[in-house]
């Protein structure tokens, strides 16, 4: 049994840990901190830490005044306020100006549980990508949301940081090579690919191992950076397998899926299957519940792929 | 005239609601504790004495509105709501369960009796505007009731609402802070302060009483006295206790959103058992 551990975990060490070894670092939260962990940050940086209350709007805004100044700021809130309550101030006072401001999102994706729709953010990549300048960063587990913050801080201009409420397996997979725009090839196979984002990388990876004992050689291209997507790695694996299936905690609209079958169907047509929340709300329940609720699991993957090579198998 | 006895059974009706907030929340294992049992002497006087609804037709046009504003505090206004008999007690045991119509946050379009979807933090006084607006286009005289929390109203959107009701004269609006100096993080005048809270409401132009949010009597007095005021909205700031009712529970910044073990779900229900 694989250990787990929350990813927002990851994100508040890896503060810590960028803290000590560069003084631009700021974290702000918004009423969140016990919630998002920067709590932990607060106790090692008091001075560094600046707690807004119940006010995103306005800590994404001081965040960029800091930014303009020469601060690295990391603004961290829950997923849904991120992308919707502030979402106007990420855009028109963070992405457009391309000033140098980390947004930490925590709580996204159907996994929230038993707060329920309000709470469970299903929209956040799609409205992020859609902002030029953005980068877009979902990783996997603890492990690599704590790389993918210190990556964050080590390049210049607006990041979006994604992590969950719950927690997620340790994927040993995911713990090396981590670079923004790369992405990591965890197992070959020239048949099929799926292409995972997020904690459900899993879940792909079960989905490859079932697919692989039907003898369907599974190629599973992790893409803990949503934006920019590498699409070398993509267009190599539309060359090489008959086609893909993304997995993504998100809508099935505006998200992973959607940007892969953009590139795929000009340069190398390939059909696409998108597992993923398929254009609804979500409801309060356990995070395990929910992901079999959802068809996010394993066994979706895998009828998605039989559906992927039907065509191609008949 | 408030009689000795609808005191008493108020204050029977609030424990009994007080105890449902425990079960619910220990049941489920998460959910809001402490801003549900703070907020459960005013749903009480709200709900069974000075609102008029009718738990038979939660849609009937002329029922006094509720907008708990404070969306996380979901488990006072379903236990009242059961209470009132808009759905079985029976399904406060499902609360944010899969397939249950008790989301972890109020939503509108499942449960009876939830007139407005909440859970994202400042918006109720502005659907409360909106509402008793289209009250007053229509000539009807119902009252909108909204309940924020302290943390809450550091939402600048909670600012814009408290002009706009107030350009618009909607003293058809009778709102209410939880002023209970706690949120998420600890003490609200460490996150932000907002202290004085009540010049604040007033230079907004709402007519601003303060009163103990405890205190049955106070609470129906001060509502009672709105229709001397016209033209303006009133907000009234209830002193109150996060927690209240469990002693363990009181004023500690740890009861806002975690559920109690097997031991302390014991003991708060011990506290709360009939006199
Ligand atoms: C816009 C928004 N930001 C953050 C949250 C997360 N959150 C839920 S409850 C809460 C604190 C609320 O404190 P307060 O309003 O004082 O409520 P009470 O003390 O009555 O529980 C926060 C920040 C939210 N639900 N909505
Ligand atoms: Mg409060």
């Amino acid at each position: 049994m694989p250990e787990w551990k929350h990813t927002r975990q990851g994100y508040a060490d890896a503060l810590i840990e960028l803290a000590r070894r560069d003084d631009r670092i700021l974290v702000l939260d918004s009423d969140v901190a016990k919630a998002t962990k920067t709590c932990d940050f607060e106790v090692v940086f008091p001075d560094r830490f600046f707690n807004c209350g119940v006010q995103e709007g306005n800590m994404m805004c001081v965040a960029a005044g800091l930014a303009l100044e020469g601060y690295i700021p990391f603004a961290t809130t829950f997923a849904t306020f991120a992308a919707f309550r502030a979402g106007d101030m990420v855009r028109n006072a963070i992405a457009y100006p391309k000033l140098n401001v980390k947004i930490g999102a925590t709580h996204a994706g159907i996994t929230t549980g038993g707060d329920g729709a309000s709470h469970q953010c299903n929209e956040d990549i799609a409205v992020m990508r859609a902002l030029p300048n953005m980068t877009v960063l979902v990783p996997g587990d603890y492990e690599e949301s704590r790389q993918a913050t210190l990556a964050a801080a080590s390049m210049y201009g607006p990041v979006y940081l994604r992590f969950g409420r719950d927690v997620y397996p340790v994927v040993e997979e995911l713990h090396d090579g981590f670079a923004i725009g790369k992405a990591k090839l965890l197992r070959r196979g020239d048949d099929l690919t799926i292409v995972t984002t997020g904690i459900l990388v899993s879940e792909g990876l079960a989905a490859a191992e079932t697919l692989e004992g039907e003898g369907i050689a599974t190629r599973v291209l992790h893409l803990p950076t949503v934006k920019p997507l590498d699409e070398e790695a993509l267009l190599r694996a539309a060359r090489e397998t008959r086609g893909f299936v993304t997995v993504e905690e998100h809508n099935i609209l505006g998200g992973l899926g959607e940007a892969v079958a953009a590139l795929v169907s000009l340069h190398h047509p390939r059909p696409v299957a998108r597992v993923g929340v398929r254009d609804v709300f979500g409801e309060s329940g356990q995070a395990s519940e929910l992901l079999d609720l959802y068809h996010l699991r394993a066994a979706h993957i895998v009828s998605s792929a039989h559906a992927v090579l039907a065509p191609a198998l008949r | 005239m408030l009689t000795a006895e609808t005191i008493h059974r108020l204050q029977e009706v609030a424990r009994a609601i007080r105890r449902d907030i425990i079960e619910m929340v220990y049941r489920a294992n998460s959910g809001h504790i402490g801003g549900s049992l703070g907020a459960a002497d005013l749903l009480t006087c709200l709900y069974f004495h000075v609102m008029r609804h009718r738990p038979s037709q939660p849609d009937w046009a002329d029922r006094d509105r509720f907008i708990l504003s404070k969306g996380h505090c979901s488990p006072v206004l379903y236990a009242t709501l059961a209470r009132c008999g808009y759905f079985p007690a029976e399904d406060l045991q499902q609360f944010r369960r899969t397939g249950s119509h008790l989301q972890g946050h109020p939503y509108a379009p499942k449960t009876p009796g939830v007139d407005v979807s909440t859970g994202t933090l400042g918006l109720g006084i502005s659907t409360g505007g909106g509402m008793a607006l289209a009250a007053k286009l229509r000539g009807q005289h119902h009252r909108v009731f909204i309940l924020c929390g302290d943390g809450e109203i550091q939402e600048g959107q909670a600012w814009e609402a408290a002009m706009f009701a107030n350009k618009y004269k909607l003293d058809n609006i009778i709102g209410f802070v939880d002023r209970n100096y706690l949120q998420t993080d600890g003490y609200s005048e460490d996150i932000m302060p907002l202290d004085p809270l009540r010049p604040k409401w007033e230079a907004f132009g709402w007519r601003t009483l303060q009163i103990d949010g405890h205190d049955l009597r106070a609470i129906i007095g001060a509502i009672d006295e709105v229709p001397s005021h016209p033209g303006k909205p009133t907000m009234i700031i209830l002193r109150t206790v996060k927690g209240k009712g469990v002693s363990f529970m009181e004023n500690e910044a740890m009861w806002h959103g975690t559920p109690p073990n097997q031991d302390q779900y014991e003991r708060a229900m011990q506290e709360l058992a009939d006199a």
